[in-house]
């Protein structure tokens, strides 16, 4: 992978990644959709039959009257109803860290879908180190700006953690992309890192 | 808006009974242009005790339709782009045959040798109104409560004609509860001497079991939260109270004047029979399943349901759309917070609006 800069799709990096990933015509759920936006998007840049699940039913009003199919649901629970294999894509942007089963939750979207996208906030990202080595306290940074008793994220992972779960799910990594800012990294993702996407499969 | 009620008559309907019903009259309204290609038609259904004036100032009462808040020009249904029909049911009494239609062989009111008709019978009969257009296929079929039961029969019996549903505030097959206050309901009415087996229309109706049967839906209409807000325990009109039977409490007077005048705009027997065949609702019937039920469906789901709707509450809704989520339907699903229950989805439209006017024009657009 080069190292490079990325354009931001709606505001956000990570988002250019997955319009990158996401192939034409395809079927594609988005899990914690918020507004719907990228799902908007890929409906109409990509021709993708666009579905998403969101808790806040502030954010579902949105997104449906935006266009997009979208269902007030907790993610946790909120794959157990769909068939094997319904999708191509299942996509879960920054939000692997605040659900209360990440492990479950993979393992159900890779049951709905032939494809996951998961986009995190690396935790092992070299200033949350420091930032946790020279406060003593939970870290805080840009991408964990939450105390630690108002935080969603409960599942704070690394590039490494992630990694690992794949392997022992046996889940092939199809690709990788690992961002600081705008600027695609390489050397050493654990600590240069910001995000993370991968797209993985079942072997 | 100036509207005017139309009428067409058709020769029979086979009804799910197993019998027929013959020279059968639809009232309807439509707003809107049909556009060439008969592809913006849309369907809206009425609630129990609803009609054909969806919208607009009714040429006749002078009054604004049941659900005027979000059909018109730029609203929801918006008419400047969408053909909207709307019309009275099957059984009822502001238009279509039902119990008080002269019956053709007797020249006598129906009254209950009226066949039990069923939600699928209305939907039947709607069918043959939307052929009599020339529209093969409907853009939306929509409604709540028991309008919605018709939104989802549309879309169960017949999957080709219909692109997209919107049920809210409904149900795919009535619950006990529901059943029951719909059968205090119609006790109240039988209960009441003036009934006469239904044979009272060269007489005195049955307007006392009539009005408590209202007065009981109206309870259920509402919420626990919306009444406290609108009545409390306010005294009506006066300052002490009155140790007796007469109104003491705003609640009480404000149910005595909404039972007293539905007995002027609704026949009792209607209420029978509609309120039954909403009991008798099951979209599951005969399939097994709600999602084998929801199996041969085609259309693109909204659901709705609101917060404080205990009469028809969220749990129903989320059942239909995890039966629609278990065959992979395109389905989207809110629930509104509204203080207003059951007639949230009539009064509290600010929201709804912009669900319903996205998703129509999203599904308008992929549907050309």
């Amino acid at each position: 992978m080069k190292s490079g800069f990325v354009r931001e799709l709606l505001g956000r990096s990570d988002y250019a990644i997955i319009g990158e990933i996401v192939e034409p015509q395809t079927k594609v759920l988005d899990l914690g959709c918020g507004e719907g936006e990228l799902l908007e998007w890929l409906a109409s840049n990509k021709g993708v039959d666009a579905r998403g699940v969101e808790i806040s039913g502030a954010k579902v009003q949105k997104a449906i009257a935006r266009g997009v199919s979208v269902f007030q649901c907790d993610i946790d629970e909120g794959l157990a109803d769909y068939p094997d294999q319904a999708f191509d894509y299942v996509i879960l942007s920054q939000t692997l860290q605040e659900t209360r089963h990440p492990r479950k939750v993979l393992r159900e979207m890779l049951r709905v879908g032939r494809k996951a996208i998961v986009a995190f906030p690396n935790f092992g990202h070299w200033r949350m180190r420091m930032s946790m080595l020279f406060s003593g306290g939970a870290p805080r940074t840009s991408l964990f700006p939450y105390e630690w008793y108002e935080s969603p994220n409960i599942h704070i992972l690394t590039v490494r953690d992630f990694e690992a779960l794949a392997a022992l799910e046996s889940l092939v990594v199809e690709r990788r992309y690992f961002l600081a800012g705008h600027r695609k990294v390489e050397w050493q993702p654990n600590l240069t890192a910001e995000v993370a996407v991968f797209l993985v499969r079942r072997g | 808006m100036i509207v005017a009620a139309n009428t067409v008559q058709f020769d029979s309907i086979a009804l799910d009974n197993g019998t027929t019903l013959g020279q059968v009259e639809v009232a309807y309204e439509t707003y809107g242009e049909l556009n060439a290609a008969k592809t913006n038609a849309i369907m809206v259904l009425h609630a129990f005790s609803g009609d054909a004036h969806a919208a607009g100032i009714s040429a006749e009462t002078g009054k604004p339709g049941w659900w005027d808040n979000m059909i018109g020009p730029g609203k929801a249904f918006d008419t400047n782009k969408y053909f909207v029909i709307c019309s009275n049911v099957l059984g009822g009494c502001r238009g279509t045959t039902g119990p008080s239609s002269l019956n053709p062989a007797t020249g006598c009111p129906y009254a209950m040798s009226f066949p039990v008709i069923t939600i699928g019978d209305m939907v039947r009969l709607q069918k043959m109104l939307v052929d009599s257009f020339g529209i093969p296929r409907l853009l939306s079929v929509s409604g709540g409560s028991m309008g919605g039961m018709q939104a989802l029969e549309w879309a169960a019996a017949y999957p080709e004609s219909v692109v997209s549903a919107i049920p809210v505030a409904t149900t795919t097959r009535h619950s006990a509860q529901q059943i029951a206050f719909n059968e205090v309901g119609r006790q109240a009415i039988m209960a009441d001497p003036d009934w006469a087996e239904g044979n009272y229309y060269d007489k005195q109706p049955p307007g006392r079991g009539l009005a408590v049967a209202r007065m009981v839906g109206h309870i259920t209409y509402m919420s626990d939260d919306s009444m406290r807000e609108k009545f409390g325990r306010r005294l009506r009109g006066k300052e002490n109270f009155s140790f007796g039977f007469d109104v003491d409490f705003e609640v009480e007077s404000y149910l005595r004047y909404r039972g007293s005048q539905f007995v002027y705009r609704f026949d009792a027997n209607s209420y029978l029979y509609i309120t039954k065949a909403m009991d008798y609702f099951d979209l599951t019937n005969g399939h097994g399943t709600l999602a084998a039920a929801l199996e041969k469906t085609q259309a693109r789901f909204l659901v709705i349901s609101f917060s404080s709707d205990w009469l028809y509450p969220s749990y129903q809704s989320q059942e239909l759309v995890r039966a629609l989520r278990s065959r992979n339907r395109d389905v989207a699903y809110v629930e509104l917070q509204s203080n207003y229950g059951h007639d949230s989805f009539l009064v509290d439209v600010v929201e709804q609006t912009d669900l319903v006017r996205g998703f129509l024009a999203s599904t308008f657009e992929k549907a050309q």
